[in-house]
């Protein structure tokens, strides 16, 4: 059968800057560079690079560049060159397509349609330099009455588990066997430098983390694996999985692979096998049983850990959510449909699920509508790209937000969205072991750190513009928010006024 | 040596979250605590330590045994839904049947159930190192007997349901009945079990008939041959995609 699938990418190797150091070669994982046998000549294969960008960055003389295949498509909007070689590859092979990363279509960021305020004249700006400016936020269930004893200045009752963020940014789950150790270790060190949490995602925790379990979400989803008394316990909270952005409505395929025997230790599953999580929970048919296994995760903790449930933003976000709110959990979290993967098929990826903007806007203002928003706390990600972002998803309601994607470019991820291979050339999508150790856990902590300090710094200076001192006063605080280019539906979905109103 | 210490309790009607807590706090000091008049109480024997025992007369809830580390837990009634639900370790005995999901994500210990059980029975179900789960089943399965199912062992003495071992990827399903051709899903092998499968199925066999002695025709003295079903690989999907 001939191949139609054409390489995506060219690579450019500038022979006056080349010196010839072999360093490209050493770099790629997917054999790219190579010496040609006969001409000793440097050459490159285009249909294998990903454009991970691995051998750009670290090439001595800035010799390389990658560019887009010169390939002309056909001319036509409608048959592309990225749909008529999906089709090839499809026609070649009967596969389902797999990607990575978030959804890469061109669907509207509404993040880009949202303008912020700033105070002039009245109600004057605080400059976050000198003054202060409160960036904790506190996560879990609120009880409907506090009650207080006035003479002895304390609390009752007793309050529901409550975690306290520095920050309000979390890392979004990624899992051990998604993600490297390495990875995962950096994340680890960050949040607790940061004074926020990581997540372990599905994969069980790995017993070189439980150090950090104090600043840990554990996942249990539909797998269940690496799930005991030990692990629930062991954890700072438990967020029950049950969608994911990137793949709303599929389980997952950890493909075997990639369990090896650290893997296969952590998640406790058989080593080489495919770790597969069904679609749904199968003790989870309805908002009922979600109640049930709330309470199960609750009883193993003896009540004194917050319970997290995650779905991805679907269309009818809201109303699951307002379900949600009714079973106990302490924390909703919701995943855009722009959220990363490891791996999911491209159609899913591509095609299903909402925006988050949408979705955390319509959540928001049900559970303010039925009166039920402080019972729990609600986490948005999937698609955060910068800190005004986080202080746009704050506005329309968010608690806190997660970010994933953007910690993994901080660490040296290029979105070449080839996580699924596993040969990520950065150490970071990988289980090979000379791939993961170019990832220095110590060190990509830093630059999470960096990017999440420098985060907070621009979240306080946009919330002083605005004549704020406190996060707390900007949740849920839409009047900060003025829509542009949206029409009156996305304006009223989002709860905003267009700009000039 | 001490001698085994023992707590009775009557739950009657209280909330599972009341129920739960004198069971644990019960269980700090005695060594087994007997629950009478059990109205489906959800959770009890959650995340149960080794070397404990909890022996229920009555109806207990779903999510029986969950997480459960070690330790005993006697049903003298029926199971509902999910017994023994991420289980780790120790044993399971339902005197009567069980509901769906029986041995969800199951990843050691042993579940005995005297009678039939719902759907999805095994779901999940795994090993690792040296941990390998069983699940013994002296009637009948509803659908879905082993559906995901990467490690362990299951034994069904009575008929299965439909779709049996769908996405299974691991471990052995023992049948007394073997499936008809037509009903044996793509990607498992069925065939008789021959002597290197004995030790453990003639272990769990006999565990069944002395948990059960009186109650129910024994299972390791019948002269049927036993078949297995195992999945031709551990990777049923490796070939389903293209990137």
């Amino acid at each position: 059968m001939f191949d139609c699938v054409l390489p995506r990418y060219k690579v450019l190797r500038d022979a006056q800057s080349c010196v010839g150091c072999d360093i490209c070669i050493t770099s790629c994982s997917n054999g790219v560079h190579r010496r040609d046998k006969t001409t000793e000549q440097l050459v490159a294969d285009p249909k294998r690079c990903v454009n991970c960008q691995r051998c750009v960055v670290m090439c001595p003389t800035t010799a390389i560049a990658i560019t887009r295949w010169p390939q002309v498509d056909s001319g036509s909007s409608q048959w592309t060159l990225e749909v008529m070689q999906d089709i090839a590859k499809q026609s070649q092979t009967g596969g389902v397509l797999l990607s990575s990363m978030g959804n890469p279509e061109p669907y509207p960021i509404y993040w880009d349609h949202l303008l912020l305020n700033a105070s002039q004249v009245t109600n004057p700006s605080i400059d976050p330099l000198r003054e202060p400016m409160e960036t904790r936020v506190f996560l879990g269930s609120r009880p409907e009455i506090l009650k207080v004893n006035e003479r002895a200045h304390r609390v009752i009752e007793q309050l529901p588990p409550q975690l306290a963020l520095d920050v309000p940014i979390m890392f979004s789950a990624m899992s051990f066997g998604s993600i490297s150790l390495n990875a995962q270790k950096a994340l680890a060190l960050a949040a607790r430098e940061l004074g926020t949490f990581f997540n372990t995602g599905e994969g069980g925790m790995h017993r070189d983390l439980e150090p950090f379990a104090n600043h840990a979400f554990v996942q249990v989803a539909s797998g269940r694996f690496g799930v005991d008394a030990h692990y629930l316990n062991t954890a700072a909270a438990i967020e029950i999985k049950i969608g994911q952005g990137a793949k709303p409505g599929i389980g997952g395929h950890l493909p075997g692979e990639k369990v090896n025997s650290e893997v296969s230790r952590t998640r406790m599953i058989p080593e080489g096998t495919d770790a597969l999580s069904p679609a749904p929970h199968h003790d989870i048919y309805s908002i009922e049983d979600l109640r049930q296994l709330v309470f199960s995760v609750k009883e193993a903790t003896g009540y004194r850990k917050p319970v997290a449930v995650k779905i991805a933003a679907v269309h009818n976000a809201a109303a699951i959510a307002s379900g949600m709110a009714r079973t106990g959990a302490d924390i909703i979290v919701v995943d855009g449909f722009r959220g990363g993967t490891g791996a999911a098929p491209k159609r899913i990826r591509d095609n299903v699920g909402i925006p988050i903007e949408l979705a955390l806007a319509a959540i928001d203002q049900r559970l303010r509508d039925e009166g039920i928003r402080s019972t729990v706390s609600l986490v948005a990600g999937g698609s955060i790209r910068n800190a005004a972002d986080v202080v746009r998803a704050i506005a329309l309601g968010a608690d806190a937000c997660t970010i994933a994607s953007a910690a993994l470019i901080a660490i040296g991820c290029h979105q070449c969205r080839d996580c699924g291979s596993g040969r990520c050339n950065w150490g970071i999508a990988t289980q090979n072991p000379e791939l993961e150790q170019r990832l220095d856990p110590e060190e990509a902590a830093e630059r999470i750190v960096n990017l999440v300090h420098a985060w907070t710094r621009e979240v306080q200076e946009m919330m002083g513009g605005m004549g704020i001192n406190a996060i707390d006063s900007l949740r849920g605080n839409r009047l900060m928010l003025r829509g542009v280019g949206l029409n009156e539906k996305e304006l009223d979905i989002l709860g905003i006024q267009h700009a000039g109103e | 040596m001490s001698i085994p210490t023992r707590t009775e309790i009557e739950l009657g009607r209280s909330h599972f979250k009341d129920a739960n807590a004198r069971v644990r706090t019960a269980l700090e000091t005695a060594d087994e605590v007997v629950l009478s008049d059990v109205n489906a109480q959800r959770y009890l024997g959650c995340a149960l330590p080794a070397s404990k025992r909890l022996s229920i007369y009555g109806t207990p809830g779903n999510d029986l045994g969950c997480y459960m580390d070690g330790g005993t837990v006697e049903v003298f009634g029926d199971g509902q839904d999910q017994v023994g639900n991420t289980m780790n370790n120790g044993t399971i005995t339902i005197h009567g049947r069980c509901g769906d999901a029986t041995g969800y994500a199951l990843r050691g210990g042993t579940i005995l159930v005297r009678d039939n059980c719902g759907w999805r029975a095994g779901i999940n179900m795994k090993q690792y190192e040296d941990r390998c789960p069983a699940i013994v089943i002296g009637g009948n399965a509803g659908a879905f007997l082993g559906e995901y199912m990467a490690g362990g062992v299951i034994v069904l003495a009575g008929c299965a349901g439909d779709y049996v071992g769908s996405g299974m990827h691991g471990g052995i399903i023992y049948v007394r009945q073997p499936l008809e051709e037509e009903r044996i899903m793509n990607g498992l092998i069925q065939e008789a079990v021959d002597t290197k499968d004995e030790p453990l199925l003639n272990e769990l066999l006999t565990a069944y008939d002395s948990a059960f002695a009186n109650e129910a025709p024994p299972l390791s003295l019948s002269d049927t041959p036993w078949y297995r079903l195992r999945p031709a690989t551990a990777r049923p999907y490796s070939s389903m995609y293209a990137h």
